[in-house]
């Protein structure tokens, strides 16, 4: 059979990459007239040089990269737009075993509070500084990533500076666990399997996770070569559709065993399906012998995981204004309103009938318990989607919430 | 400040490609090449080259920790930007293409640098050959060995001369249009399974 569109993407082999692996593996392309060609990468550098120079018309990536590539913030960049999310959450933050035993003494429990972890770290941070230890480091995958914006996020909001009570340096995912093994590093926050791994080694404690800090909050994406977009509106449909239907299917949990299988083939993760359970699961070992389940850990489709929101987009322009990424203009500020695309998410699916946000934009961390909104077509619900600390995002009050994180960091 | 020779710093966990760049290098009269294979404690061995020009492999995943660090006056004294220059697509195209990528210092000129990434982008691409002509090398040397052994099973079950066997073989690949190394391999395969040591 041939096919009408030709797409050629790269990915990452980490778990998130798994909606636009299974649209390749299990159909859901083909049957949307796609050949789509999936190509495994080693750095996100090499993606992000794929995409400008057209090797890639798409790929898997961090959700502020192509925030970071428009605003000029890397080189070789090529204006890249966001049409679909490939979910929310899956990141863990986890620590050194004898960082643990320190925050323990100030008081941490194996329950995955930020806010009391939180307070743990900052007594532990502060006994070292008196006694005249070298600040910890923590490792994190990319400079513009949702893992450095949420640990930056956490810390500060449990009153540590992250630029000066640690070191944040950049570890790639698979490394993660050994650095903090052989303690080249004293922590990291990374995507599923490399929190479970340090666990499993017995090297390492999950603190907290992403969905405590942030609920339902942004991570991978699909960032688009906008010339190719321009250039392709029905493969981009196409493809939209296809990646939903992946989506669908991949958060199924009667799929997860045979999803498990697909992902731990060696051209994708290459690495055993039992691995990938906790991911698909929610359900951690957390070291020690504690675990937990987590309420919506990873959701790679439900509560609209999949819609590209400006909100989204705009709070991680805000942490990239927070921590000196990028200036703070009106023009930078219009560059990330415009990089996420829910009219292009919105034009793909409508034909479906399926169930569409009835806003590009929401207040982020308002809703405090799972709700129904008024969407277009069948049902769909939101939230809950709280910060820890109880703070609120409105994208309508962008200034005020920048102007008070800086406040904020300026008293510690 | 102006340095006659410009220092260039090598970075490829593949010692044998690494060494064809630095013995390339050094011939074109670069004698200021250094070659790191593994990036632990990278940051202080670039604080003391100071490279003018870093070459780096796209297969090293540490790509995206480098970048940052580049980016990090801490780390790096001179700011380093990516390729020679942005507007040159067709040299970024064949690095890329060929699997490498540079870092040069701020500033530096076009003409100085262009000459380097050049000669790394033709002896990866060299390298890249020699690899793929050895494994071809290798994978013709491994279908003649399970053709060969195909034909003993053919000649002993079958009670067939070798040149015959050789022909029910390749005449079984072009029915099933399947190469004959692949016919052969499930005739061993097959065998395998049926009988230990029917082959031998």
């Amino acid at each position: 059979m041939s096919m009408r569109h030709q797409i050629t993407a790269g990915f990452m082999p980490l778990f998130d990459s798994a909606v636009l692996v299974a649209a390749s593996e299990l159909g859901f392309a083909a049957r949307e007239g796609i050949e789509l060609t999936l190509h495994r990468e080693t750095s996100w550098a090499n993606i992000r040089d794929r995409i400008a120079i057209g090797h890639f018309d798409l790929a898997h990536m961090l959700g502020p990269m192509p925030l970071a590539c428009n605003l000029g913030l890397t080189p070789l960049a090529s204006e890249t737009i966001v049409p679909f999310s490939l979910g929310l959450g899956g990141n863990c933050v986890t620590i050194s075993n004898a960082v643990w035993a320190g925050m323990a003494a100030h008081g941490a429990e194996p329950d995955l509070d930020p806010a009391r972890a939180g307070a743990a770290l900052r007594a532990f941070i502060r006994d070292r500084a008196v006694a005249g230890r070298e600040p910890l480091r923590f490792a994190v995958v990319h400079p513009h990533s949702g893992h450095n914006y949420e640990l930056r996020y956490w810390l500060a909001a449990c009153g540590i500076d992250p630029g000066r009570a640690l070191e944040i340096v950049i570890v790639p995912p698979p490394f993660m666990a050994d650095a903090l093994a052989t303690g080249r590093i004293d922590g990291y926050c990374v995507g599923e399997p490399w929190n479970s791994a340090a666990v499993a080694a017995g090297t390492g404690h999950i603190v907290t996770v992403k969905a405590q800090i942030w609920r339902n909050s942004p991570e991978k994406v699909i960032g688009v070569r906008k010339a190719w977009a321009d250039e392709n509106p029905e493969a981009l449909s196409a493809l939209l559709r296809a990646l939903h239907h992946s989506a669908r299917w991949c958060q199924d949990p009667a799929n997860h065993a045979e999803l498990a299988v697909v992902m731990a083939q060696p051209g994708f993760l290459g690495l055993p399906p039992a691995v990938q359970m906790p991911i698909l699961t929610g359900h951690l070992q957390l070291g020690g012998g504690a675990e937990r389940d987590i309420d919506d850990f990873f959701l790679p489709f439900d509560k609209a995981a999949n819609f590209p929101w400006k909100s989204h987009a705009l709070w991680l322009y805000t942490q990239m204004v927070r921590w000196g990424h990028v200036a703070h203009t009106p023009d930078n500020l219009a560059i990330a309103r415009d990089c996420y695309r829910p009219d292009l998410y919105r034009s793909a699916l409508k034909p479906l009938g399926v169930a569409l946000p009835g806003a590009n934009a929401k207040v982020e961390g308002a809703l405090k318990v799972a709700t129904a909104v008024g969407a277009t077509g069948a049902g769909l619900v939101l939230g809950p989607d709280g910060f820890f600390d109880g703070q609120i995002f409105d994208p309508d009050e962008i200034e005020g919430y920048i102007a008070r994180q800086k406040s904020a960091g300026a008293e510690t | 400040m102006v340095r006659s020779s410009l220092a260039v710093l090598v970075i490829d966990e593949n010692r044998i490609r690494a060494s064809i760049i630095e013995a390339g290098l050094r011939e074109a009269g670069h004698q200021l090449v250094t070659v790191i294979h593994d990036v632990t404690g990278i940051a202080r061995r670039i604080a003391e080259i100071e490279p003018d020009v870093i070459v780096i492999d796209l297969e090293n995943p540490n790509r995206d920790m480098l970048e940052n660090m580049f980016q990090l006056s801490r780390a790096v004294k001179r700011p380093i930007a990516m390729f020679v220059d942005r507007s040159d697509q067709a040299s970024i195209e064949a690095a890329v293409d060929a699997g490498v990528s540079a870092y040069v210092v701020d500033g530096l000129r076009q003409e100085r640098v262009k000459p380097i990434l050049d000669m790394a982008v033709s002896r990866f691409n060299a390298f890249s050959r020699m690899a793929r002509e050895l494994e071809e090398a290798r994978s013709e040397l491994e279908s003649r060995k399970v053709i060969d052994r195909a034909k003993g099973i053919l000649m002993k079950s079958r009670g067939l001369s070798e040149e015959a066997a050789y022909t029910l073989l390749r005449k079984t690949a072009m029915n099933q249009n399947r190469r004959i190394s692949d016919i052969a391999q499930s005739l061993v395969t097959a065998a395998g399974l049926l009988g230990p040591a029917e082959d031998e």
